[in-house]
């Protein structure tokens, strides 16, 4: 089941519709990276709204995906994620600590524009 | 309605089934919505293991019963390698997959009762309980 | 009578007996039902059981609990009286009836229809014995469904009433936009430790909260157990997009923690409830910064 990916603007969206096999887990990984690549991306957001169950590999996978993003210059931004769902991931004892977390995509994304706005446009420039 | 599910775990289109069969039995049961998560998350990691680990296996979800209690059982059983050092394999980020190491003492934690048990060479069986509060 | 009936003389019924000899001991108290039953009724009066009720409601009950109790001796199965124990549970455990008047009725059930079975069979020795042997076993058995059944009733109500009382004992407070707060009064175990978790993370996504401010000023005592409750409901109330501000912490409970080996570095502190407040505003007004330079400029 393969995460429709959208681009706007400076951004990335990959909202998830369905629950996730690890395949499609990679698929999205590889995707994302390869378009932050392609579209010079300064952030990502991922919407985790339609996922009911996050465990280990799913949580590993979010992370590399910002992980690896952020080393081609975008940030990476998990929206969505649903109360049962952190409490559950908080008790296997997954706190994704070093990724950043909103409420929902609209918050994601005033998050990822706030964030390029205070970083200032440096990074930009020396893309490429 | 049927007490017992029992799922063969060898691919992992098969993690995705299982957890959501297990979920469906023990909203039948009455957990909460985050009992259900729980349960649900706990099923992921063991159907995972089985996978990666042993190739193959089954997870079986049933009803539990004690006394007046009740609740559900999982048990996930594999004919895979085994577990040579099982103590350590429950420590929070052992693994010998580059994984993050949570699978298994995560599950202690996500549910009410955990046993294990492993002989190399054999395979593994997991057996985890949640009671209805 | 027990001792009387000491036997082992008699040799063990068998099923096909038991069940033959429960049928025609079952037609017999459906015979004498309304003098049985007013025998019954007068002693549950005499032994001050279900005080609550009038005598008129203590005969309907009586009623259906007599009928279902010679069903259940007549069918073995005890389902249906399960079914009536529940719903009778259900009516009386608001009136506050308590579980030895539920017993209680239910053993002089007991005794009266043993009582009758003597004077029926008391000539016949043999047969007396096989009558009680088959009657025991049944009677006990629906002693204990009922009783079973009346005590679940009341802790369920009391884990309800329980949760509600919890429920009401942490309020999640909407001050204003985007902020929540929660003062927290009293001890947390780890059952309340999950309920406050889960009505903070419902409460921001309901309330799209960025902050909440957690005050446990009226929290006695603090442990590494209770911190690390403390330190997981932050940490899952981030997954979700706020941040928590403790408040109400002491220096010295800090300490302490810090003592022990508890990550305060994972929560936020603020001093008291309206430093909390304050710094969240802060964090909230921060938010809208960009916009306002924006103004500025333009
Ligand atoms: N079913 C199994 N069969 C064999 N080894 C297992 C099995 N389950 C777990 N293990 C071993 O225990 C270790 C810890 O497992 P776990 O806690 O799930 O973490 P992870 O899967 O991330 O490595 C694994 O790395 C593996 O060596
Ligand atoms: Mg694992």
């Amino acid at each position: 089941m393969a995460v429709p990916i959208l681009k706007q603007g400076n951004y990335l969206i990959a909202s998830i519709q369905a629950a996730l096999t690890d395949a499609d887990l990679f698929e999205l990984r590889n995707a994302l990276v390869t378009q932050v690549g392609r579209f010079r991306s300064r952030g990502v957001v991922v919407d985790v709204t339609a996922l009911d169950v996050m465990d280990s590999f799913a949580v590993r996978t979010l992370r590399d995906i910002a992980q690896m993003t952020r080393l081609r210059g975008a940030e990476t931004v998990i929206v969505g994620i649903q109360p049962e769902v952190a409490f559950a991931m908080v008790q296997l004892g997954l706190t994704l600590e070093e990724v950043a977390t909103a409420l929902d995509l609209e918050e994601g994304l005033a998050y990822l524009v706030e964030r390029s706005k205070r970083t200032g446009p440096e990074i930009g420039s020396h893309g490429g | 309605m049927a007490d017992e599910i029992v799922m063969d775990v060898s691919s992992d289109a098969d993690i995705v089934t299982a957890r959501q069969k297990g979920r469906e039995l023990a909203g039948r049961v009455g957990f909460s919505v985050t009992d259900l998560t729980l349960i649900a998350t706990a099923i992921s990691e063991l159907a995972r293991n089985i996978v990666l680990y042993a190739k193959h296996g089954a997870i079986a979800v049933s009803l539990a019963e004690h006394g007046y209690r009740r609740g559900i059982v999982i048990v996930a059983r594999d004919e895979g390698p085994g577990i040579p050092n099982v103590s350590q394999a429950l420590q929070d980020g052992y693994s010998t997959s580059g994984g993050l190491g949570l699978g298994l003492r995560g599950t202690r934690r996500l549910m009410d009762e955990f046993d294990i048990v492993s002989e190399v060479g054999k395979g593994t069986t997991v057996t985890v309980k949640k009671w209805l509060r | 009578m027990d001792q009387m009936l000491t036997k082992p003389t008699i040799s063990p019924m068998s099923a096909e007996a038991t069940a033959a000899m429960l049928r025609e001991l079952v037609a017999h108290l459906r015979q004498n039902r309304t003098r049985l039953r007013e025998e019954w009724v007068q002693r549950i009066i005499e032994a001050q059981l279900l005080t609550a009720m009038s005598k008129e409601e203590i005969f309907a009950e009586a009623t259906s609990v007599y009928d279902s109790y010679l069903d259940v001796l007549e069918t073995g199965s005890v389902e249906a009286l399960q079914a009536y124990a529940r719903n009778l549970s259900e009516r009386i455990i608001p009136r506050g009836v308590e579980t030895h008047e539920v017993l209680g009725i239910v053993l002089l059930l007991r005794d009266v229809l043993a009582r009758e079975l003597f004077t029926r069979y008391g000539s016949d020795f043999g047969t007396l014995n096989n009558v009680l042997e088959a009657y025991e076993p049944a009677a006990n058995r629906i002693a204990t469904t009922v009783g079973v059944g009346f005590v679940q009733e009341r802790e369920r109500v009391i884990r309800q009433q329980q949760e509600a009382i919890r429920e009401l004992s942490t309020p999640v407070l909407p001050v204003r936009e985007r902020l929540l707060i929660l003062p927290i009064i009293g001890v947390i175990d780890p059952m309340r430790a999950r309920q406050l978790t889960e009505q903070l993370l419902r409460g921001v996504r309901t309330n799209r909260a960025k902050v909440a401010v957690m005050d446990i000023t009226g929290v006695p005592a603090i442990d590494s157990t209770v911190a690390n409750h403390l330190v997981q409901t932050v940490e899952s109330a981030r997954l979700l997009g706020a941040t928590v501000i403790v408040t109400g912490l002491s220096p010295e409970i800090a300490q302490t923690l810090v003592t022990i080996g508890v990550d305060l570095g994972k929560m936020n502190t603020v001093g008291d409830l309206q430093g909390g407040i304050e710094e969240a505003e802060r964090m909230l007004g921060y938010k809208v910064m960009p916009v306002r330079e924006a103004t500025q400029q333009g």
